[in-house]
């Protein structure tokens, strides 16, 4: 243990603690902007800078371990004069146009510039000489260098969390700024749109790309007949945006909501989610059973899952070579879409050219995937708006809507019916829960042999995890898996995606299905879910996925009776021939950069 | 200072044969090496002026399966050009005092960061090494060494910057500590040296650290080579005894009419005419990794100033925001200054920000902006408001 003290209190800590957290010990909150919980130290940014007596220079806070004795001081006239030159730094070389930033009221820096009572300009303004741009060809994520403090959050994301480096640190001195391969635009490198860098800028410098605007003009035509449905791990974030602590469930409130601000239809992603589990599960062990019976040498194993569009972005850029491996099925949110100007259409007996679909989603993968060119299988745009959980907040109070105080209310049929093994993909590892309280049923005719169900060797935090499960006393049409043990790989976060990838590659790697979340904790830790985000906090909103799931009538896919009645009224069987047409897809190798 | 004159010393360039240097350190025990060079008095010639000796037994008392001797040849600062004619003229004794080095440290890597505008030095240099490694074979020392070409970044001169370059990264500064002597080089324990300072480490051992030490003065021991430019009549490179005023120093090379002399590159201090005679160039005045540049009075110190301050908005590595801003700042505001935008009084503001500057930025570059600055707008406010 070290001793130390701070600001002349005296505080005991183990060695390795920086005197930023020890200080967080004494309460005593330093201010920072480039250190994050996710990340590794960067002490760049020098807004932490205290004074430790004795020393040549200030010291950052973040970056620095404690040693015996040191006496911190972090609100002396030096720190404080310098923490504020800073600040000041920072503002000139940032386009402070708050008022009509996206960002506003919810930007680091104004906070910080708020506390210290910056006043005029102190330094000239360098916003004019600079040739800034903003790069607004993604579909998900939109740039804005006049507003970026280099504070490098957004580079270390890329490459620490995500393993895909697509934005790095260019140049250097007064021109260095974040860029990508050459300066491309997000939508031309390798870019899987996740977004994670948005939930982490301080600024507004990277957000996600919003279409709010064409969400309301759609509610508001009277022609249009709008249907929105909700991801999973929606109802479990959208709180905090408004005044909730993290991991409480506000589905029924949501539902709410959304039905007073006007869409017509209020349906869920989680009934396609269990609509994928049927169709992903049987392609399963139709592989198996090709591989295993038919010696189908075309056939690949082990399959991924392609729920998760950033995932699936990845690979096309950084392992096109096993793309055979991932699951043809579309994600939830897109059979939802393909479905509700088709199935739902068909139903409710709308034209489909009026129904408009926007879905509610903790991503900014999902707005690039629906603007896929694949996505048209219903002969329209399957899904026409994408928001985040964001965005419905920021929808939710520009009604003025006291979300609070709503009655919880239901959603609608039909697609509004769902099973706890929808809820559950929402967190990492649970497609592979679901899935296999799925499979292992219809091969064995038995429930998966877990208490209450929950598959506890899939869940968790970890990176990387292993599960298998044995496969004995099968039905006779599956006797091919007759002592089969089903081995299985979870991973989110796409730095893990690439461990697991490069294993597979490397022939370190004998299993039959993994499931990959391009995000970090999987949907519940998605770049469109509410900031900011850390550990705890995705923790917390797994709890409340796996209440949720517990709270369900029903808790394994095949058991939905919408989906029950979906196969026997519309699509037959799962891999049927209406199935390949409207909930499959296939991918496209893409460039390396 | 009774002496009047400067003293010219001749130990860099002496022809040396390392052959028999090595004889004698390949004998002793490798801390005996370390307290040699610690009671020369050595101190890095790089600029900062750290105690060799004690980086070596720092580096020396790590456990570690592999460390690195670093030859750092980035020579980066304006106006320093030493370490080139010495790599040009006796490179067997840089790679000598690396040899050395990894002896006292237990090394068996070594990694010269040339400067990557020195590249017509790889011939000779490439040869020299082919020599060496044959003496390294005799005395079966198991040591190699590398030479890693740098890319024109001022601030991959600075250690931990260097490591980054090397590792195949952006050079930046990294946080500190951990220090290289624990954590450098691909976070093992590196020595890191520059070429002048290996080279003294030869002569030290070759004659004696008694005979280093008679050298200079209490806080600056020995001699150093130092890169003379600007207004003088003998420009060129001329090792000297530690311990000189400036006003002696401008007796030997100025031309007359020398108005300020800046010590230390662009990252030094300016020092006018008014203070030359209480200047000891020195760890105990103005330190210098060798730069010195006289300028006489037809030369405008705002256009000096302004000089510098483009240098640095320009080499800042740009990751942290007092030197990335700061840089601009000043550049922009003695600008503006100059231009009747900002009032004279913008300038106090200016001077505080490069004191900001030098206690809040992350490496030594930041740092030091504002010596250039504060010496050259504290001494010549005239020539930069007017």
């Amino acid at each position: 243990m070290i001793n130390l003290s701070i600001n002349g209190l005296l505080v005991e800590v183990p060695e390795g603690t920086t005197i930023l957290e020890a200080a967080k010990k004494l309460n005593f909150r330093i201010p920072t902007l480039c250190n994050h919980d996710d990340l590794c130290v960067a002490g760049n940014c020098r807004v932490c800078v205290i004074e430790q007596l004795g020393a040549r220079t200030l010291t950052a806070a973040c970056a620095t371990p404690v040693s015996e004795g040191m006496q911190i001081l972090t609100n002396s006239l030096k720190v404080r004069a310098a923490r504020k030159h800073i600040i000041e730094l920072l503002l000139s070389e940032h386009n402070a146009d708050c008022t009509k930033c996206y960002k506003n009221g919810k930007c680091e820096l104004q906070n910080l510039a708020n506390e210290f009572s910056v006043g005029d300009h102190l330094f000239l303004d360098l916003i004019d000489l600079k040739d800034y741009t903003i790069d607004k060809f993604s579909p998900s994520i939109q740039k804005d260098d006049s507003k970026c403090i280099r504070c490098q959050r957004c580079v270390r994301t890329c490459e620490e969390l995500q393993g895909v480096n697509a934005l790095t640190v260019a140049y250097k001195g007064e021109h260095q700024k974040i860029s990508t391969f050459e300066d491309l635009s997000m939508a031309e490198v390798i870019c899987t749109s996740c977004g994670q860098c948005v939930n982490r800028c301080p600024t507004g410098a990277l957000t996600e790309r919003t279409y709010l605007d064409e969400v309301w003009d759609a509610i508001l035509d009277p022609e249009k007949h709008v249907v929105v449905q909700t991801a999973p791990a929606v109802r479990v974030g959208l709180g905090e945006e408004l005044g909730l602590d993290a991991g409480n469930r506000v589905t029924g409130k949501m539902v709410a909501a959304l039905k007073r601000l006007g869409f017509n239809s209020v349906l869920d992603t989680d009934f396609s989610a269990d609509l994928t589990i049927m169709e992903e599960g049987t392609e399963l062990l139709m592989r198996l059973k090709k591989v295993l019976v038919d010696k189908d040498e075309s056939v690949a194993l082990p399959m991924t899952t392609s729920c998760s569009p950033g995932w699936v972005k990845f690979i096309e850029h950084a392992f096109p070579e096993y793309l055979p491996n991932v699951s043809t099925c579309k994600s939830p949110q897109q059979m939802f879409g393909a479905l509700a100007k088709t199935y739902f259409a068909k139903v409710r007996n709308l034209d489909p050219k009026n129904i408009v679909s926007v879905s509610i989603m903790p991503c900014t993968a999902k707005k690039y995937e629906a603007n896929r060119p694949e996505m048209r299988s219903s002969g329209f745009k399957d899904v026409d708006f994408v928001l985040t959980t964001r965005e419905l907040s920021r929808m939710i109070r520009q009604a003025g809507i006291n979300f609070n105080k709503l009655e919880e209310d239901k959603y609608d049929s039909i697609m509004g019916v769902s099973t706890g093994a929808g809820v559950i993909f929402g967190a990492t590892g649970g497609v592979m829960e679901a899935a296999l309280r799925t499979a292992y049923e219809l091969v064995t005719g038995r429930e998966v042999p877990f208490e209450n169900l929950n598959i506890e060797p899939v869940r968790g935090m970890e990176g990387v995890r292993k599960a298998s499960i044995m496969i004995e006393d099968c039905k006779p049409e599956w006797k091919f898996l007759e002592g089969v043990e089903l081995k299985c790989v979870v991973a989110h976060g796409l730095v893990n995606a690439r461990k697991v990838m490069q294993d597979l590659k490397d022939g370190k790697l004998d299993v039959h299905f993994i499931e990959i979340m391009a995000c970090p904790g999987g949907c519940l830790g998605g770049g469109g879910q509410p900031i900011p985000t850390n550990e705890e906090i995705r923790r917390k909103r797994a709890e409340a996925i796996y209440e949720e799931d517990m709270s369900m009538e029903y808790r394994k896919s095949h058991e939905n009776p919408e989906i029950v009645a979906i196969y026997r009224d519309f699509l037959g069987e799962p891999l049927g021939h209406k199935s390949h047409q409207l909930l499959h897809t296939h991918y496209k190798e893409r460039d390396r950069y | 200072m009774k002496n009047t004159h400067v003293k010219r010393v001749d130990l860099i360039f002496e022809r040396t044969e390392c052959k028999e240097v090595f004889a004698k350190v390949i004998t002793m025990k490798p801390d005996d090496i370390c307290q040699e060079i610690l009671e020369s008095g050595l101190k890095g010639r790089g600029g900062a002026g750290f105690p060799t000796g004690l980086k070596w037994r720092f580096t020396a008392l790590e456990e570690s399966d592999e460390k690195y001797v670093i030859c750092n040849a980035d020579e980066g600062e304006p106006g320093t050009f030493k370490d080139r004619q010495i790599l040009d003229e006796v490179p067997e004794k840089v790679f000598c005092g690396m040899a050395i080095a990894s002896r006292a440290i237990g090394a068996r890597t070594g990694i010269v960061y040339l400067r990557g505008e020195y590249k017509f030095l790889l011939p000779k240099l490439n040869k020299a090494l082919d020599e060496f490694h044959k003496l390294m074979k005799e005395f079966k020392h198991d040591f190699e060494v590398r030479i890693r070409l740098g890319s024109g970044a001022y601030i991959c001169g600075e250690e931990s910057a260097l490591f980054e370059s090397i590792e195949g990264k952006r050079g930046e500064p990294r946080n500190k500590p951990p220090y290289p002597t624990t954590s450098g080089l691909f976070s093992k324990p590196t020595l890191i040296n520059n070429v002048e300072t290996l080279d003294y480490c030869v002569m030290i051992m070759k004659y004696g650290a008694q005979h280093f030490q008679e050298l200079g003065t209490k806080d600056s021991r020995g001699s150093k080579v130092f890169s003379v430019s600007g207004d003088t009549p003998r420009a060129g490179i001329y090792e000297l005894e530690l311990g000189m005023t400036v006003a002696q120093f401008v007796a030997e090379f100025g031309d007359g009419d020398t108005k300020a002399v800046q010590v230390g590159g662009a990252s030094g201090f300016c020092v006018p005419r008014k203070r030359f005679d209480e200047t000891i160039i020195g760890f105990e005045g103005v330190p210098t990794g060798g730069s010195m540049k006289l300028f006489n009075s037809s030369r405008s110190m705002y256009n000096v100033l302004h000089n510098y301050l483009e240098f640095f908005t320009e080499e800042s590595c740009g990751q942290c925001t007092p030197c990335r801003v700061g840089c601009q700042q000043l550049l922009k505001g003695v600008e503006a200054v100059k231009k009747g935008e900002k009032t004279s009084k913008y300038l106090d503001e200016l001077l505080k920000l490069s004191r900001t500057m030098k206690i809040a930025s992350k490496c030594g570059l930041g740092q030091s902006v504002g010596n250039a600055f504060s010496s050259i707008v504290e001494n010549f406010k005239e020539e930069i408001i007017y």
